[in-house]
């Protein structure tokens, strides 16, 4: 399973930065959508996969059960999916209005902040 | 005192709260940004001052002890990168309060300083890679806003740019953090220090790999060659207030954090740095080139930004150095330089920024005569320019120096040639603008004598001058009397140097020690099933 993901995660990648390199504001954002999602599934998979219990404590139990899944890494996926998610929307509506001020999707027209 | 450190995040973050919730009272809006900065600025000098005298004070929030809770921790350098953003968000703050349109201000322009500001601390204070990860976004997402904020063409493509690029770098980084978990089970900085150290003994190549990941998304932030193409393309843009604190604060935190991971978390990655050297090199040679071309004050401006982060990394990369003495030098140049540039670049945007308002335009060409219509306005400029230059006596002079000298200490010469060739060509960038906006007699189509339609441009009011002067002011003291920032860089290098301290500061058990059993759900966990990591 660790295999399969990790190479998913390359994958997600792979097709993530050769969507930002076509000529295509749209693609760009679903290119960064591609890598965001890279990001958090390598976060996820790195850090193990295992069949384990909940981290839970038992009553008058100072910790958790014996091998245990660790929390830590769903909790910063979590994080990273919410801030993934807002910086996405916030490129699709840029590149929205972008596409309506340069009158197109292409951005070689995007030229005149360029020398 | 233990709450010193949070004070940088907090007071920002609820002065945009409140700007927030009075939006519609611009007054009351301009009002809560002028105290939030101020209480910035208060709070990074205490920080400093504290820093400086017991070393590192650290902080677990909410009380959960590390390497669990999040740890905010300021040590000398810290604290001065916090002092930096207090200055400059004071000074941008009172510039905006002329600057920034109306239609700025209702579209959130004063909150939008303030959570960059927070950001832009959070990250400087942070002890947690996730955590800087996090202040990253913070700082990324206003900036994002504050340079699309004008809605023009310009600002749009500007920020296209800079949001793709910059978020390339934020999930390569997010990448690293992932896997540097997977590696060590703990992203608290401190705690890093000691676990890589076995993962290194175990697993050579994972950390080098790791080592090179980081080093490759801090520079993208930072905008090292070839990584720069998002700076030249949005610095630009905005307006002069949003220019000078980007210029001032955003490359800033790239390099920060380049020089954190790769003194604590990373402490023996010398192939990384060596290779971050060079690139250094190449970058003051490529971005003063990028400014030789350009005829518009802002651009200008933007190009020679990377010219001088190349100068700053150049003693960050100086920790590839088996000389302990030539790492301290170039670390203590970084710090000298980064308070340095963090000044005087963003004095110079908003001396361009004052042009805009005098003459409508920063293009060169049809600027001419500023020098003989504001003579105030000509030697302010005069001054930051020739501290960019770095000629004597200024702040640039002691930053380039000291940057020279560790690159001679270490014996660097290639990258001395560039940082020497970069210089010259700085100072010649200099006089050409000097030369087109200030010395130059105006264009006939806008001299008043000749042609009695030109009104001569709009006056500058002096509450908008002021800050600039204050900060060319602050700028020309630091280069009269350096010695206090001078020795206050050779101590903060020498704290980065020996991260014992910060480690034992943060409270992380050093690793190789057995701690008492129960100590946390984690490491108990691990400990049954791996080996017993601590």
């Amino acid at each position: 399973m660790f295999i399969v993901l990790a190479i998913t995660a390359g994958v997600l990648f792979t097709c993530g930065l050769y969507l930002m390199m076509r000529r295509s504001l749209l693609k760009l954002v679903l290119g960064l959508l591609l890598l965001s999602h890279a990001a958090n599934l390598a976060v996820f998979v790195s850090a193990g996969l295992t069949r384990s219990p909940a981290p839970l404590t038992d009553v008058g139990e100072l910790s958790p059960p014996t091998g245990a899944a660790d929390p830590l890494p769903q909790a910063l996926v979590l994080t990273a999916i919410v801030i993934g998610f807002a910086v996405v929307s916030f490129a699709a509506v840029l590149v929205r209005r972008t596409a309506a001020a340069i009158d197109g999707d292409d951005p070689d027209r995007m030229r005149s902040t360029d020398t | 005192m233990t709450l010193l450190p949070v004070l940088p995040i907090l007071i920002p973050l609820l002065a945009a709260a409140a700007c927030l919730l009075g939006r519609r009272s611009f007054a009351w809006q301009r009002g809560v940004a002028v105290a939030g900065a101020v209480g910035l600025l208060g709070s990074g000098l205490a920080l400093v001052v504290a820093a400086d005298r017991v070393g590192v004070i650290a902080v677990q929030v909410g009380g959960w002890s590390a390497p669990f809770g999040i740890t905010l921790a300021a040590d000398r350098f810290g604290a001065v990168m916090v002092l930096l953003a207090g200055v400059m968000g004071l000074v941008v703050c009172l510039f905006s309060l002329f600057e920034a349109t109306r239609r700025d201000i209702h579209r959130g322009f004063f909150p939008l300083l303030l959570v960059l500001l927070a950001g832009v601390s959070g990250a400087f204070l942070t002890g947690d890679l996730f955590n800087l990860y996090v202040w990253f976004e913070v700082l990324l997402i206003s900036s994002f806003v504050l340079l699309s904020l004008g809605g023009g063409r310009a600002n749009l493509e500007g920020a296209v740019k800079y949001v793709a690029l910059n978020l390339v770098g934020s999930m390569l980084f997010l990448t690293g953090v992932g896997v540097l978990y997977g590696a060590t089970k703990t992203l608290n900085m401190a705690d890093l220090h000691g676990a890589l150290q076995e993962v290194q003994a175990e697993n050579p190549t994972l950390v080098l790999a790791l080592a090179a990941t980081f080093a490759v998304a801090f520079s993208l932030k930072a905008a090292l060659f070839p990584l720069f193409f998002w700076l030249p393309a949005s610095y630009h843009v905005p307006s002069a207030g949003t220019c000078a604190v980007f210029a001032a604060l955003l490359t800033k935190v790239g390099v920060y954090a380049l020089v954190r991971t790769f003194t604590l978390v990373f402490p023996g990655a010398e192939d990384v740095l060596f290779v971050v050297l060079i690139v250094a090199g190449v970058t003051m040679v490529s971005g003063v080139l990028g400014a030789v071309t350009q005829f518009e004050m802002k651009r200008i401006l933007a190009w020679h930004s990377i010219s001088q982060v190349g100068y700053i990394v150049a003693g960050v990369g100086l920790l590839s150095a088996s000389d302990p003495e030539v790492r301290a030098l170039g670390l203590a140049a970084a710090v000298v330089f980064l308070v340095h540039h963090g000044t005087i670049k963003p004095a110079l945007f908003l001396v361009a920024g004052l042009v805009q308002r005098r003459r409508g335009t920063t293009q060169l060409k049809p600027l001419g005569g500023l020098a003989s219509a504001t003579p105030w306005l000509a030697a302010l400029f005069l001054l930051a320019a020739l501290s960019l230059a770095g000629l004597p006596p200024s702040s640039g002079f002691w930053a380039k120096l000291a940057v020279l000298r560790a690159l001679v200490e270490g014996a660097e010469w290639w990258v001395l040639a560039a940082a020497l060739a970069a210089g010259l060509l700085t100072l010649m960038s200099m006089m050409k603008i000097w030369n087109e906006a200030f010395w130059k007699p105006p264009p006939p189509e806008v001299n008043p004598q000749v042609n009695p339609e030109v009104s001569g441009g709009r006056a500058v009011p002096w509450g908008m001058a002021a800050p600039v002067v204050a900060l060319v002011v602050l700028v020309t003291a630091i280069g009269l009397w350096p010695q206090p920032l001078l020795g206050y860089a050779d101590r903060a290098a020498r704290q980065l140097l020996d991260p014992a301290a910060y480690v034992e500061a943060v409270g992380v058990t050093p690793r190789g020690v057995a701690t008492l059993p129960g100590h946390s759900a984690v490491s108990d966990s691990l400990s049954e099933t791996e080996e017993p990591r601590r």
